[in-house]
């Protein structure tokens, strides 16, 4: 019964296995590259045509062939700020919360509540913006805030639909990004830390202001390097409340335009050879700002698991 | 020292104060979530009804119709999205958890991550330009290709943690067996990670199946029965939008009883993944 | 008696580090051998290089010569799932595949080679259950899942899901350890039943099972072989002070 143990000679499926799984691997960095290679040649057309004068110019006009970026990329970074702002207090509060304070058997229904904010599509916040919420910013929120007309960011008429809805759809969209990280993060902070901090006669809040989050820190600034990318790319629920005026102004009653909905409006239509030409030099500089916000957060999230955070550098 | 002094007392109040707050923000993020579902539901509710799901979209102004070719045609481009992306999302997963390791494993792990936060406009611009700029006109098919696109590295990432959670015990327990590792992965690793796999995927087309941007210009829209992958077909999320954002109140009663469906859809897919996660594998 | 395992200069490594250091051991056929030593010594990685499932391990390593029926198992024209069906494993902790049955469980090896009937399973399933000692214990419920029964019956399970590959060789790595007195009392006398048929290695931390149920016993330290020789001597008058110290229990 003793059967041999030598390989025989037949086909090697151990080998063909792994090789083609590893084939179908590689397909994710074609995939990429892919991604790239078609960005940046058809894209081609607009660059040799406008240069970098493309990026600083404010005038947008297809039909005059007028093609300036700035008013975008401002309209994209200004929401994305502002959402940044909103969000992050609300975000960390939240994970405070989850992680601190909250009972244990009140945890995971919380969590979860807040991740399912993540879990509804970018359409029906549009939805809601358009509906809901831009008319409360417009009756309510905005007349309100008109009193302080002497700052430049509460001038002009209170319309609801414009940066300052967007912004606070978006800081919605991506606080369960930001607070789910920071709360995983938090979670790490060794118990011992905890005690330390105690044992020296903290509050809790010093505990958690001296203690829990500095040792997170590169962790939860992991979060919100993605929450700002998800930000910067979000399309549908800003298209639908941000007034879609190209315009680079600092008041949050303004209507204003971002990349990715002026994508969403005139890609489809766009018939003019520049045009669509323009519009994926748009879709490529989003595409390089949001990889880059990408990749910073996620060597930050590697290095904290690989080298626990708290390390100065 | 005294312990107990004004500087203490301070200290306290703010500890309180801040505390506090962070609790409205937990009670803020809640109502938020029930506010925005709440009132989807009573806006959607009564759009829903046997001809929104049987219907074809009836011009402005006439009564009735529905958005039965929109549900069928989310279903086909999802479907044929999850048809590329599923199998190869899944194998480059397995890849990496059962024989990843050096420079080549971490370089499709980063890209994947990477890719994973790409703006799903940006798959819509790729699969233009690789699809309906070749073929000449909009299809359902491109409209695969960009959710496809967004879809694999989500499978790949999520698989790749279900498979993490097979303990390692039970692959060694197989090979000590004489079990060949490609028949440990298929018979021992896959099968107990078959649940969450499953969820895993679910996740996946949830998310994209919600998605509008990406179809916007790929699979475009369609007012007609449409079942041909090589013609534009209507979606659920494009048509949601398309509504939305026309001036007209029937078709925005149309668009909030979509959002009722898509959110439903969701928020199942959701709660079943929850419900899973309570039955580990393992143990 | 003829050797059935003999081991020549075997060094084992994780990554840089070693664990074993040039072992030399033959193990006679049906006959208990006990590993013993203490932690960390390398007693799991010594049977894991018998079997070669030391070098699934990512960055392991191993050098050396491992004779099955004088068959050097690392010869390279040497496949490692082949020799794994006739050594069987045992782990410390049971393992059973948790979305398989009972009855799944036993044959899973078997499996491998043939489709079988549902009789034929269950048939089989009887054979290796009655020889594992839980046939008794479970044949009212083999399509439940595995994993329902206790840790004593799941260890008991995965010997019979290793016997059923039918090895001549049986590894196992403190099979007793995560079990009650009543369970590992059952575990042991079934090993004293398989020793007619079985070649036999077994890990402990348990002195008193290793005197019990072994013939021969090697005392390992820090990675290597200290002394080896027959179970009575060891216990009784080993030639090393190291060996002594420890069965003693006046070890660190
Ligand atoms: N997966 C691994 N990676 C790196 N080093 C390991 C690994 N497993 C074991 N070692 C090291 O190899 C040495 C031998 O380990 P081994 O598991 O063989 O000891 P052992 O005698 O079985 O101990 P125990 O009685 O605790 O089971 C130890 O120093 C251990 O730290
Ligand atoms: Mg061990």
């Amino acid at each position: 019964m003793a059967g041999s143990i030598k390989r025989s000679g037949k086909f090697d499926i151990e080998r063909a296995f792994r090789g083609g799984t590893a084939a179908l691997a590689l397909s994710v960095l074609v995939l990429g590259a892919i991604i790239v290679y078609e960005l940046f040649s058809s894209s081609g057309p607009a660059f040799d045509r406008f240069g970098f004068g493309f990026i600083t110019s404010r005038d947008w006009d297809p039909v005059s062939e007028l093609y300036g970026a700035l008013p975008f990329i401002w309209g994209t970074f200004y929401t994305s700020i502002l959402a940044l702002v909103i969000a992050l207090p609300l975000s960390l509060g939240i994970a405070v919360f989850l992680t601190e304070l909250a009972p244990v058997w009140l945890r995971g229904p919380i969590g979860f509540m807040v991740e399912l904010l993540a879990a509804i599509p970018s359409l029906v916040y549009g939805l809601w913006g358009l509906f809901v919420l831009a008319p409360i910013m417009q009756e309510h929120i905005q007349p309100f805030l008109a009193q302080y007309d002497y700052l430049p960011f509460f001038k002009g008429y209170p319309l609801g639909l414009g940066i300052m809805t967007a912004s606070v759809i978006v800081a919605i969209m991506i606080l369960p990004t930001i607070s789910s990280i920071s709360r995983e993060v938090m979670y790490t902070v060794p118990e011992t830390q905890r005690e330390g901090g105690l044992a020296l006669g903290m509050t809790r809040w010093e505990v958690v202001s001296k203690v829990v989050i500095p040792y997170s820190r590169s962790g939860i600034l992991g979060g919100v390097i993605l929450g700002f990318g998800r930000a910067l790319g979000e399309t549908m629920a800003v298209t639908m409340v941000i007034g879609n005026t190209p315009q680079i102004t600092m008041s949050l009653f303004d209507p204003g335009y971002t990349i990715a909905s002026v994508l969403a409006n005139e890609f489809a239509e766009a018939t003019e050879k520049v045009h669509l030409s323009v519009l994926v030099e748009l879709g490529l500089i989003l595409f390089v700002i949001s990889i880059l916000m990408n990749s910073a957060a996620k060597l930050l999230l590697w290095r904290m698991n690989r080298y626990g955070s708290g390390s100065g550098s | 020292m005294n312990g107990g002094g004004l500087g203490y007392g301070r200290r306290k109040l703010t500890g309180h104060v801040m505390m506090a707050g962070s609790l409205v923000a937990a009670c803020i993020a809640v109502a938020l979530l029930f506010w925005i579902i709440g009132y989807v539901f009573i806006k959607g509710i009564h759009g829903i009804n046997l001809d929104f799901f049987t219907e074809l979209p009836t011009p402005v102004g006439v009564e009735g119709g529905g958005l039965a070719n929109a549900i069928v045609g989310s279903i086909i481009v999802v479907g044929m999205a999850a048809l590329m992306a599923v199998p190869v999302g899944v194998a480059a997963a397995v890849y990496l958890s059962e024989y990843g390791r050096g420079l080549f494993a971490s370089s499709v792990r980063f890209v994947a991550d990477v890719l994973a936060g790409v703006p799903a406009i940006v798959a819509g611009i790729v699969a233009y330009a690789l699809v309906v700029s070749r073929m000449g006109r909009f299809s359902a098919f491109s409209g695969s290709v960009a959710l496809a696109i967004l879809m694999l590295p989500i499978i790949i990432r999520s698989s790749e943690e279900i498979f993490k959670t097979v303990p390692n015990t039970l692959r060694e327990a197989s090979l000590a067996l004489g079990i060949p590792r490609w028949r440990t992965v298929i018979k021992v690793v896959l099968r107990t990670a078959s649940g969450g796999l499953v969820t895993g995927i679910m996740l996946a087309v949830a998310r994209v199946g919600g998605e509008a941007a990406p179809l916007l210009f790929t699979a475009f829209s369609n007012s007609f029965w449409s079942l041909r992958p090589d013609q534009p077909m209507a979606t659920l999320p494009v048509q949601l939008f398309n509504y939305a954002i026309s001036p007209y109140d029937d078709w925005h009663e149309k668009a909030w009883a979509a959002a009722l469906v898509l959110i439903f859809m969701v928020l199942m897919l959701n709660i079943a993944a929850k419900m899973y996660a309570h039955r580990r594998p393992g143990r | 008696m003829t050797d059935k395992l003999k081991v020549e200069a075997l060094s084992a490594w994780f990554g840089n580090n070693p664990a074993l250091y040039d072992i030399n051991i033959a193990m006679p056929e049906k006959s208990v051998t006990a590993i013993i030593g203490p932690s960390g010594c390398g007693k799991s990685t010594f049977v894991r290089c018998l079997n070669r499932l030391h070098e699934e391990v990512p960055g392991a390593s191993s050098r050396g010569i491992v004779l099955l029926d004088g068959e050097d198992v690392y010869s390279p024209g040497v496949d490692p799932v082949l020799l794994r069906r006739r050594m069987g494993m045992i782990f410390q902790k049971p393992n059973p595949f948790p979305t398989m049955s009972i009855a799944q469980n036993v044959v899973a090896g078997i499996l491998l080679e043939r489709r079988m009937s549902k009789s034929e399973v269950e048939e089989s399933a009887e054979k290796y259950l009655k020889l594992a000692a839980l046939w008794d214990e479970v044949k009212d419920k083999l399509h439940k899942p595995g994993m329902s029964l206790s840790g004593g019956q799941q260890q008991r399970l995965c010997i019979a899901r290793a016997l059923a590959v039918e090895p001549e060789v049986l590894l196992a790595d403190e099979p007793a350890s995560a079990l009650d007195p009543i369970s590992t009392a059952k575990v042991e006398e079934l090993f004293m039943d398989l020793k007619e048929r079985y070649t036999i290695i077994v890990v402990t931390h348990n002195m008193q099972q290793a005197a019990r149920i072994s013939d021969k016993t090697a005392f390992f330290l820090t990675g290597k072989l200290v002394e080896y020789d027959a179970t009575a001597k060891i216990f009784t008058n080993p030639s090393r002070k190291e060996t002594e110290d420890y069965v003693t229990g006046r070890f660190g």
